[in-house]
C-alpha cells in the first residue's frame, strides 16, 4: 500500500519529518517498507521562470535556443536549451546553478554553444518524476507549467510535484482496513493522539423503491451489501485532473480514463473496491449468483477463464459480465465513448473471493482488500463520491433512483472481563482505559454486569472477533513499549533427552576426528536412485514426491543422506579442496505405503488421541540419519612423509565411532549393498539389526555422481540405534599382565573379527584385552591363507597370574579358533 | 681401623704443616675447576683424593707425631680432605648437569613444524548455533522440543488458526506433497513452513506448565539467493502456564539477546499480526556490536498463544496462557558474524564452514 503524505493529511495532521511519521506508523502496528520524500530528490534553487526572449541558434547541428528567463531577479536568466517546445510567455521550471538532479548532476554557470548558461530550463524526466505525474503539460522536452501557478522566483517544487512524501506499507492480513487512506490515517490518529477526520462519515441517501437498474442478489451469502447509482449523459472526452492523476500515480496506480480513475480512487481512500459498468452495454437484469458449470468470462486482462461453480459473478441476458471481487469482464467495459456509467459498490464473502482470486491466479488490488475485510459500510459512501466526482468533472445527470440491497448482519458484541486486556499484558489497565481506548478504536462499548464489558467492534474491523483480539488493540494503543520486562520462573527441566545428547556427542566426535559438516538441502532427482546403483525392488526408491518442487529436476524427498551430501563433496572437490571428509546429520523420508490422506480434523476442539494417532500414521517415516563421505588423503602428506588416503577402512572407522559416540557395540560384517563397492562394503551390526553399511563406494556410483575414485561413504541410521544403559564400572586389577603374542593362519576369507570372536569366547575371564596387530599374506603361510598376529593381554584381578595359567588361557583360545575356523599357530 | 707402621721419613712430615694442606686443598680445587667435563674430573679425582694424593700421604704422617700433635693434625687432615671431596663434588654436580644440559640442547627441535597430521573438522555453525540457543533454554529450565519436518497440513496451518482460505497460508509459500494416489486430491502434508507447529504437537502431548524450546528445519518456495533460502532454520520458543503474560514474553526475550549478544543487547516489539499469537508483535534486537554501529534489527516474530490455538490443542485458555517466539538462525548468524550472502551457509564449503570450528 502505497500512500502520498499529503493525501492522509487531509484526515490527519500526519507529520512531514519521514522519521517522526516512519515511528509513528511502526508504533501500532503499521509496517514501514518505505518513505520517499520527493522533496529531497532535487537540491537548491528550482524556481518558477518566465520565458523572456527566445534567440534560435541555428548554426549548430541540432535545434539550439538562447533563452532569456524572468526568475524573478533584477535582470532575466541567460540559458541554453536544446529543447524547442515552449513559447515567450511560457512559464517553466528552472534550477539555477548550484542546484542538484537526481543522480547527483550539480548545475553550474558556464559558456556553451557561444553564450552563457546560466541555470537549466528542466523536464520531467530531468527531475526523477515519471510521465504522468505533474500536473502540467508533459509533451516531449521542457515542463511547461500552467499559466495560473505561483510567480516567478517561487520554489517551484509544490508546483512541478516535487513537494510530496510518499509511505509504502506492508500490511498485515488482519489490517483489510488499512489498504485505505482511510484506514492508516486512522490508525495515525490513533498513534499520534490527534483528531481524525473521517471521510467515510458521510450523509448518504436512503435507498429507492425503485432502483436505477433492474437487479437481484441471488447468493446474499456471498454478496451481503449490493449497492449502485447511475449516471447518463457524461463527456466521455473529459479526462482525469490533475489532482487525481498525480494522487494514483503516487499510489502506484496507473490512470486510465475519469470513470474508471474515480474507481481506484475512492477504492485508495476508503478500501471500497468499486466497478463502472457501460450501462449501454448491460443486457438486461444483471443478477448476482454462483458461476454455472461450463460458464466463461473474457477478463478484463483479455483471458477467457472457465468458471468454477463456486465463482461469484455478476450475469446479464448476456451471460457472465463480471467475475465478482476479483475482475471485470471485457463486454461491459468503459470505453472512450461511454457516456451512461452504472457505479456499483458490492461487499463480498472474504473466504469465496480468496478462492477464486487463487483458483484464477488473479490476485487483484479489489481482491486483495475482500480477502481481508472490506468495511459493508463503505458501499454508498464511495457511491455518492463516485457519482459527484464524475458529475464534477465530466458533467452529465445522476440518477435520482439509489440501489442498496443490504443483508449485512449487525454484529454481536464481544463480553470481556474489563481486567482481560491487563491479564495478557502483565500491566494493569483501569476499566476506565479499557473503555477509552477501545471507544478509540471505533467500538461501542456498555457495561455487562460487574467487571464486564460488551464490546462492539466498528463495522470496519472484522478481524476483531475475539476477546484476544479486544486486548491486543488496548496494549497496543496503550503501547507495546510500556510493556515491563519480566522473566518467568520455569518449573525444573530433566535437560536434554538422550536422543539429543547422543546426535550432539555424535557430531561432535565426527568432527574432532576430521569430518566438515555440512546441511545439504533434502531434495533429489529421480534419476539419483539409478546412479546409486539402487534395485528395482530397493525401498529407498520410494519416495515422498512434492507437489510443486522448486526445481522440476528434483521433486523427491531424499530417502538417504548420500546423493545431496555426494553432490557436495564433489562442490568442494570442483572449489580445490581435494582432500575432503564431511558429515550430514537430518532426516530422510520413507513414505507409509498405501496411505491416504490423513483424516481431516477440525479446529474447534482438541482432536482426540486416536483421531491425532491415525493422522500422524499416514506421515512419513523420518528417522535421522548420519552419514560420512571421503575422498583424497585422510591423512595429509607433509614434511613429515607422504600421506595417507582415505579409504574403505576410514568410512568403516567412522560408523565405529558413531557407535562408540552413540555408546553402543557395533559389530562389523561383511555385506553387499548399494550403492557401495560389492567388495568393500560392511554392514554395521547392532543388537543383531543392521543400522548401516560403510566402505568404498561402487566404481559405477563414483563415475555417476563425478566424484573421485575411490569415495568412501558410511550412513547409520541413529535413530534404529538402542540407547545405552547405564554404563558398569569396570574392576580395574592393579595385579601385573602376562602377555602372550598368537599368529594363527586362517583361510584368507575368513573374517578377522570373527577370528577375534573366537579367541575372546574360548579365552575366559582372563583375557583383558586382544589387539591384532599384524595381517600377512604370502608363500609362507600358504597360497589362500592369511596370518593374523594378536596379542593377548591376561590379568587376574586378585593375584598375579602364573605362566601356566596364562599359557593354559592362551592355548583355550586358540583352540576356539581352530574349531571354528581350522585355525593353525604360525610355526607350530 | 687399622693402620699401617710405615717407616718414618722425616723428609715427609713437612705434609703435616698447615700451609702444605692448604696448598693441596688449592690445587685440588684448582685442578677440578679446570677440569671441564665429567670425564676430565674423574681423570683428576685419583691425584687428589687417590691414595698417593697429597692428603693421603700427610694421614699416613699422622703417627709418626707425638701423642699430643696427633689429634690436632688429624683434624687438620681430616678437614682439608673434606674440603677436597667437597670441592669434587660440587664440581662433579656442576659438570653433571652441564653435560644434561647440553644433551637437552643437542635434542633441541623446532617447534613451529606444523603436526596436522590428522585435521580437525568442523561442525556447522548453524548447528553449534542451535545447540547453544538451546543450551540457553535448557539452563532456564525449558526442554527441547521437536517435531517431524514432513508434516500434517493441519499441524502446521489448521491448528495454528490458520484457516484453508487465510491470506496467511498463501503468504507462506508453501511445498506440498503430492497426493500418492492421482486424482485423490491433496496429500494433506506439507513441508512445514515455521517451527510453529511443533507448538501443535508439545501442546497435545505434553500437560501445561510447559516451557520448551524448538530449534529446526523449515521450508518455504524461495529460490536460492543472497538472502533467501528454500531450507532453512528457525528456533522456536512456547510457554504455557498459569498466569503468564506478555511482560514475561518481554523479558524472556530480553534475557536471551544479551545471552546472544551481551548485556547491551535489548529488545522492542512492535505490534503485527500472526494467525498463531494475539497480541502479536515483531522482535526488533537492539545490536551493540553492528557493523556500522548500534541499531535496531528485525529479529522474528513473538505473540500471546492465541486462545484459539490452546483451545484446539486441548489447553483450557480460561485456565492458561501462554507466549511464543521464533526467529531465524541463518539470519541470526548473518546478523552476529557478518555473513552477508545465505549462500555461504548452505553450499557446504568447507572453508566457510571450517572458520567456525566447534563454536560460534
Amino acid at each position: 500500500m502505497k500512500v502520498p503524505v499529503s493525501w492522509l493529511r487531509e484526515y490527519v495532521d500526519a507529520p512531514l519529518d519521514p522519521d517522526v511519521l516512519e515511528a509513528a506508523l511502526v508504533r501500532v502496528g503499521l509496517e514501514v517498507e518505505e518513505i520517499v520524500d520527493l522533496r529531497q530528490t532535487v537540491g537548491g534553487p528550482l524556481v518558477v521562470g518566465q520565458v523572456a526572449a527566445i534567440t534560435e541558434l541555428t548554426e549548430f547541428k541540432k535545434p539550439i535556443r538562447h533563452v532569456l528567463v524572468d526568475v524573478g531577479e533584477a535582470e532575466p536568466r541567460s540559458i541554453v536549451c536544446g529543447a524547442t517546445n515552449f513559447a515567450i510567455g511560457d512559464k517553466v521550471a528552472v534550477i539555477l546553478p548550484g542546484g542538484v538532479l537526481p543522480g547527483g548532476f550539480t548545475i553550474a554557470s558556464r559558456q556553451t554553444y557561444g553564450h552563457l548558461s546560466d541555470g537549466m530550463i528542466c523536464s520531467a524526466r530531468e527531475l526523477g518524476l515519471g510521465d504522468d505525474t505533474g500536473p502540467a503539460s508533459t509533451a516531449a522536452g521542457i515542463l511547461v507549467l500552467p499559466s495560473d501557478v505561483d510567480p516567478v522566483g517561487s520554489d517551484a517544487r509544490p508546483v512541478v510535484g516535487l513537494d510530496e512524501i510518499v509511505v509504502e506499507l506492508n500490511v498485515t492480513p488482519d489490517r483489510g482496513y488499512c489498504f485505505s487512506v482511510r484506514g492508516v490515517a486512522r490508525e495515525l490518529s490513533h498513534s499520534l493522539g490527534v483528531k481524525f477526520r473521517d471521510p467515510g462519515a458521510r450523509e448518504i441517501p436512503a435507498p429507492t423503491r425503485k432502483p436505477p437498474y433492474p437487479i437481484t442478489v441471488a447468493d446474499p451469502i456471498g454478496c451481503d451489501r449490493f449497492v449502485a447509482r447511475l449516471v447518463t449523459g457524461i463527456d466521455p472526452t473529459e479526462p482525469s485532473p490533475g489532482w487525481l492523476r498525480r494522487r494514483l500515480t503516487l499510489a502506484g496506480v496507473r490512470p486510465i480514463s475519469l470513470s474508471v480513475d474515480i474507481t481506484n480512487y475512492l477504492m485508495l481512500e476508503l478500501g471500497q473496491p468499486m466497478h463502472a459498468f457501460d450501462a449501454a452495454r448491460l443486457r438486461g437484469p444483471l443478477v448476482v449468483r454462483r458461476a454455472k458449470a461450463g460458464e466463461r468470462l473474457t477478463t478484463l486482462d483479455g483471458v477467457n477463464r472457465a468458471l468454477d461453480a463456486e465463482d461469484l459473478v455478476i450475469v446479464d441476458d448476456s451471460g457472465v459480465i463480471s467475475l465478482a471481487a476479483v475482475m471485470g469482464g471485457a463486454t461491459t467495459e468503459v470505453s472512450a465513448t461511454t457516456t451512461d456509467i452504472l457505479f456499483e459498490a458490492a461487499h463480498w464473502d472474504p473466504v469465496a473471493v480468496a478462492r477464486a482470486a487463487r483458483r484464477h491466479r488473479l490476485p487483484s488490488e479489489a481482491s486483495r482488500r475482500f480477502e481481508r475485510g472490506v468495511d459493508p459500510a463503505m458501499g454508498p459512501v464511495a457511491i455518492e463520491r463516485a457519482v459527484e466526482l464524475l458529475t464534477r468533472y465530466a458533467g452529465g445527470s445522476v440518477d435520482e433512483r439509489v440501489l442498496d440491497i443490504n443483508t449485512v448482519a449487525p454484529r454481536e458484541p464481544i463480553v470481556i472481563a474489563s481486567d482481560g486486556p491487563s491479564r495478557v499484558a502483565g500491566v494493569s489497565y483501569p476499566a476506565k482505559r479499557v473503555t477509552a481506548l477501545l471507544k478509540e478504536i471505533g467500538a461501542h462499548v456498555a457495561a455487562a454486569g460487574t467487571g464486564r464489558l460488551a464490546v462492539t467492534p466498528p463495522t470496519w474491523r472484522p478481524d476483531l472477533t475475539d476477546p484476544a483480539d479486544l486486548a491486543e488493540e488496548v496494549i497496543r494503543l496503550d503501547g507495546y513499549d510500556k510493556l515491563p520486562s519480566e522473566l518467568p520462573v520455569a518449573p525444573p527441566g530433566n535437560g536434554l533427552t538422550p536422543e539429543q545428547r547422543r546426535r550432539r556427542s555424535v557430531g561432535r566426535t565426527l568432527a574432532e576426528v576430521g569430518y566438515v559438516e555440512v546441511l545439504s538441502y533434502p531434495f533429489v532427482s529421480p534419476a539419483a536412485a539409478d546412479s546409486l546403483g539402487l534395485s528395482r525392488d530397493d525401498p529407498r526408491r520410494d519416495a515422498v514426491r512434492l507437489a510443486n518442487p522448486l526445481s522440476v529436476e528434483e521433486p523427491l524427498m531424499r530417502t538417504t543422506l548420500l546423493p545431496p551430501l555426494l553432490a557436495t563433496l564433489r562442490r568442494n572437490v570442483g572449489r580445490g579442496s581435494r582432500d575432503i571428509a564431511l558429515f550430514e546429520q537430518g532426516l530422510v523420508f520413507h513414505p507409509i505405503s498405501g496411505a491416504g490422506a490423513p483424516p481431516s480434523m477440525g479446529v474447534d476442539r482438541r482432536p482426540t488421541d486416536v483421531e491425532f494417532a491415525v493422522s500422524d500414521a499416514v506421515l512419513p517415516r523420518q528417522p535421522w540419519h548420519v552419514a560420512a563421505v571421503l575422498a583424497g588423503e585422510f591423512e595429509p602428506t607433509g614434511w613429515w612423509g607422504s600421506g595417507r588416503q582415505g579409504s574403505w577402512a576410514d568410512a568403516i572407522e567412522a560408523a565405529r565411532i558413531v557407535c562408540a559416540a552413540a555408546d553402543v557395540s557395533a559389530r562389523v560384517r561383511s555385506a553387499s549393498y548399494a550403492p557401495w563397492h560389492p567388495g568393500r562394503c560392511a554392514e554395521i551390526v547392532v543388537d543383531g539389526a543392521v543400522v548401516g553399511h560403510a566402505g568404498e563406494l561402487h566404481k559405477a556410483v563414483c563415475a555417476a555422481f563425478d566424484l573421485p575414485k575411490r569415495t568412501c561413504a558410511m550412513e547409520l541410521d541413529l535413530d534404529a540405534l538402542p540407547l545405552p544403559p547405564v554404563t558398569p564400572a569396570p574392576t580395574v586389577s592393579t595385579f601385573p599382565p602376562a602377555l602372550i603374542d598368537v599368529a594363527l593362519v586362517v583361510d584368507a576369507a575368513v573374517p578377522a573379527a570373527e577370528v577375534e570372536a573366537a579367541l575372546v569366547d574360548g579365552a575366559g575371564e582372563l583375557l583383558e584385552a586382544v589387539r591384532l596387530f599384524d595381517v600377512f599374506t604370502g608363500a609362507q603361510v600358504g597360497q589362500g591363507r592369511k596370518s593374523l598376529a594378536y596379542k593377548l593381554t591376561f590379568r587376574a584381578a586378585d593375584r598375579t597370574l602364573t605362566a601356566e595359567e596364562a599359557v593354559a588361557a592362551r592355548d583355550a583360545a586358540v583352540a576356539v579358533a581352530a574349531e571354528r575356523f581350522s585355525a593353525t599357530l604360525r610355526g607350530a | 681401623m687399622t693402620y699401617r707402621n710405615d717407616p718414618y721419613d722425616p723428609k715427609q712430615v713437612a705434609l703435616l704443616d698447615q700451609s702444605s694442606l692448604d696448598d693441596a686443598v688449592a690445587q685440588a680445587e684448582k685442578a677440578f675447576a679446570d677440569a671441564t667435563d665429567v670425564d676430565a674430573l674423574t681423570a683428576v679425582k685419583h691425584q687428589h683424593l687417590g691414595d698417593r694424593a697429597a692428603v693421603s700421604l700427610a694421614r699416613r704422617e699422622i703417627g709418626a707425631l707425638p701423642p699430643r700433635a696427633k689429634s690436632d693434625a688429624g683434624k687438620r687432615v681430616n678437614e682439608a680432605r673434606a674440603r677436597i671431596q667437597s670441592a669434587f663434588e660440587a664440581r662433579l654436580v656442576d659438570l653433571e648437569a652441564d653435560r644434561a644440559r647440553k644433551a637437552l640442547v643437542e635434542e633441541s627441535v623446532d617447534v613451529t613444524l606444523p603436526w596436522d597430521r590428522h585435521p580437525r573438522g568442523a561442525r556447522h555453525p548453524l548447528t553449534t548455533l542451535m545447540d547453544r540457543i538451546g543450551d540457553l533454554f535448557v539452563g532456564m529450565g525449558y526442554e527441547i522440543a521437536e517435531g517431524p519436518e514432513l508434516e500434517l497440513e493441519w499441524a502446521n496451518f489448521d491448528a495454528l488458526n490458520i484457516a484453508p482460505d487465510h491470506p496467511a497460508r498463501t503468504m507462506m509459500d508453501t511445498f506440498y506433497v503430492a497426493s500418492a494416489r492421482a486424482g485423490t486430491g491433496g496429500s494433506g502434508l506439507v513441508l512445514r513452513t515455521h517451527t510453529s507447529p511443533v507448538q501443535a504437537r508439545t501442546m497435545l502431548t505434553r500437560k501445561p506448565p510447559i516451557y520448551v524450546v524448538c530449534p529446526g528445519r523449515v521450508y518455504r518456495t524461495d529460490e536460492l539467493d543472497a538472502t533467501h533460502t528454500p531450507v532453512f532454520h528457525q528456533v522456536e520458543g512456547l510457554v504455557v502456564d498459569k498466569g503468564i503474560t506478555m511482560a514475561h514474553l518481554k523479558g524472556t526475550l530480553d534475557h536471551f539477546a544479551r545471552a546472544m549478544f551481551g548485556p547491551e543487547a535489548a529488545t522492542r516489539l512492535r505490534p503485527s499480526y500472526f494467525p498463531f499469537t494475539e497480541p502479536s508483535a515483531e522482535l526488533d534486537l537492539w545490536f551493540p556490536q553492528a557493523r556500522g554501529g548500534a541499531r535496531w534489527i528485525e529479529w522474528g516474530g513473538c505473540g500471546m498463544v492465541n486462545p484459539r490455538v490452546l483451545r484446539s490443542c486441548g489447553v483450557d485458555p480460561d485456565l492458561y496462557s501462554g507466549f511464543a517466539f521464533g526467529m531465524g538462525i541463518e539470519r541470526t548468524l548473518m546478523f552476529r558474524h557478518g555473513v552477508t550472502d545465505m549462500r555461504d551457509m548452505v553450499e557446504g564449503d568447507v572453508r566457510f564452514t571450517r572458520a567456525f570450528g566447534m563454536e560460534v
